[in-house]
């Protein structure tokens, strides 16, 4: 693979995963969140494989798959029964508005290229001047963490964080240890599965998933 | 632009083709783009030359203005035509080297397509009517957030090239093929395609066929102009979605586009160029077919998404310079 080719790959996807992140910000429809988030999860395989054919790395091949499997199919799946089987997270409820939460989101894109900037001089490699973008994909993640009431969102703006991380590590040091990845990734995928009985549990108890309305222990 | 640029006549005579080609070809495009709307509908629909027809008709018709309106009502189709007029004049359009090609600056077209919006808006309210200051206020709600997207979203291409003179980008544009084809392009693309929507008042934010009080934007700005001006304001919206339509194709696919000075490249970059905006007529006007326009609350959430897509595009061109 030419040089050339697999920095403009590189950039691709990576502005892929960042792309998808701002759309989740965007669309108002769950179902559509969900979809982007799937869209990223395949991104960040993408990502994942670019460099893996660049460095021939074995390992690193079989990460990039697992994240196709988890982050491109498995999570999406289970968050999607989540919204099947509640019929009010349909759409999302934002504290902030969809227009002030984008020009946020531009802001927060532009702090992580300032922040990081002085750890891409570092080592400045084709992937490691894409670092800004995992970090804008996290900050992105915890900005929609804070400001959406629904539980199905704030999945997603963990998810989001998490794959911010993990494009932030595959662009620094080309994907960690086989196992510690292995590791985290179960680790979200049972994140969510946590979250998904807990989100049925609390509709069938409550008959709401709104969580500012959940400050309150009963018995 | 440069020493060694082609002599000024041809300079004078590109901007006039240019001029000549956006009078008869925004028209011509709207007509298109009518015309495609109709046949995938399953109707037969007015021949593209129609709002021709129409503004040939409008011109004849004598001008009748309102009891109480002043000079701005007269004025502000002046301005439209004029400052649009000179957009054009000095935008790379069939040729890299227009007339002041050195000052045809990115902030310029902006600041003059800008200059006819708010004189449209002024007219609006001239009058005094409920409509005209509702459309008035609806048109520079949407141009407020359009302009910044523009802005940044050129500014992205122009880091690229390293100037922010139009006819620099696009021959930088030329000559670097790959350009066309990075992620700073595509966000930026994306962008300028929102953008262009909504200043061309086109589905999903504005309905250009509709009179409907709750939806009209530009129409109802022009509620209250009849015959020769509303002929002069017709045109004048036609020439702003020709100029956007073949500054968006230039900016991003452009080839065709005449960087010598010889009159047969000039000849053939009017054939490109009219193919080119061609398709994208056909291409957005299929989008209006397949898209319900957005309630107007909603058509901010769009153009901040058209925002922070520039941004983006520049942050991409400067993360990967």
């Amino acid at each position: 693979m030419s040089t050339s080719f697999y920095v403009g790959a590189l950039e691709l996807t990576t502005g892929a995963v960042l792309v998808c992140a701002v759309m989740t910000l965007w669309r108002r429809q769950v179902r559509t969140i969900v979809t982007m988030l799937r869209l990223q999860g395949v991104a960040l395989a993408s990502v994942a494989g670019v460099l893996a054919w660049h460095e021939r790395d074995l390992g690193l091949a079989i990460t990039a798959a697992l994240v196709l499997a988890v982050k491109g199919a498995l999570v999406p799946w289970l968050l999607r029964r989540v919204i099947r089987l509640d019929p009010r997270s349909r759409e999302t409820a934002p504290l902030i508005n969809v227009p002030a939460s984008l020009v946020s989101a531009a802001f927060l894109i532009v702090v992580s290229y300032v922040v990081s900037s002085k750890l891409t001089a570092l080592a400045p490699s084709a992937a490691s001047r894409l670092v800004p973008v995992g970090v804008a994909t996290v900050l992105v993640g915890y900005f929609m963490l804070v400001t959406r009431r629904r539980s199905v969102s704030q999945i997603v703006g963990l998810l989001l964080v998490d794959n911010g991380i993990g494009l932030v590590t595959f662009l620094l040091t080309a994907g960690v240890p086989l196992i510690v990845e292995l590791g985290s990734t179960l680790d979200v995928l049972l994140v969510v599965v946590v979250l998904q009985v807990l989100v049925v549990n609390a509709g069938a108890r409550h008959g709401s998933f709104d969580l500012d309305q959940m400050r309150e222990l009963h018995d | 632009m440069t020493p060694d640029g082609p002599p000024l006549g041809y300079a004078i005579i590109a901007s006039i083709l240019q001029v000549a080609l956006i009078v008869l070809g925004g028209p011509l495009l709207m007509g298109l783009m009518a015309k495609v709307r109709a046949r995938a509908e399953g109707r037969v629909g007015a021949p593209i030359h129609q709002p021709l027809r129409d503004l040939r008709k409008l011109m004849g018709k004598e001008g009748l203005r309102a009891h109480h309106s002043s000079a701005v009502l007269a004025v502000a189709p002046l301005v439209v035509l004029g400052s649009t007029t000179l957009a054009v004049a000095i935008s790379p359009l069939v040729t890299t080297h227009p007339l002041l090609s050195a000052s045809s600056d990115l902030f310029v077209i902006v600041y003059l397509l800008l200059t006819g919006s708010i004189a449209m808006a002024l007219a609006g309210l001239d009058t005094g009517t409920a409509f005209g200051g509702m459309g008035s206020s609806r048109a520079i709600t949407i141009g407020a957030l359009a302009e910044p997207a523009l802005l940044v979203a050129v500014i992205a291409l122009s880091i690229q090239a390293r100037t922010s003179n139009l006819p620099a980008i696009v021959a930088a544009t030329i000559t670097h093929p790959v350009w066309t084809s990075t992620p700073t392009r595509l966000l930026a693309l994306v962008a300028i395609v929102i953008v262009v929507i909504a200043e061309t008042g086109r589905l999903p934010v504005d309905n250009p066929n509709t009179h409907l009080e709750l939806t009209m934007i530009h129409e109802a700005m022009t509620l209250e102009y009849a015959g020769s001006d509303l002929g002069l304001v017709t045109l004048g919206a036609a020439m702003r979605l020709g100029l956007l339509f073949a500054l968006l194709m230039n900016l991003f696919v452009p080839w065709g586009v005449a960087t010598g000075s010889s009159i047969l490249g000039l000849l053939a970059a009017v054939v490109f160029l009219a193919l080119k905006t061609s398709l994208l007529a056909v291409a957005v006007s299929l989008i209006e077919v397949h898209s319900a326009k957005l309630r107007l609350f909603r058509v901010p959430e769009l153009l901040a998404g058209g925002f922070v897509l520039a941004v983006l595009a520049v942050i991409t061109q400067l993360a990967t310079r």
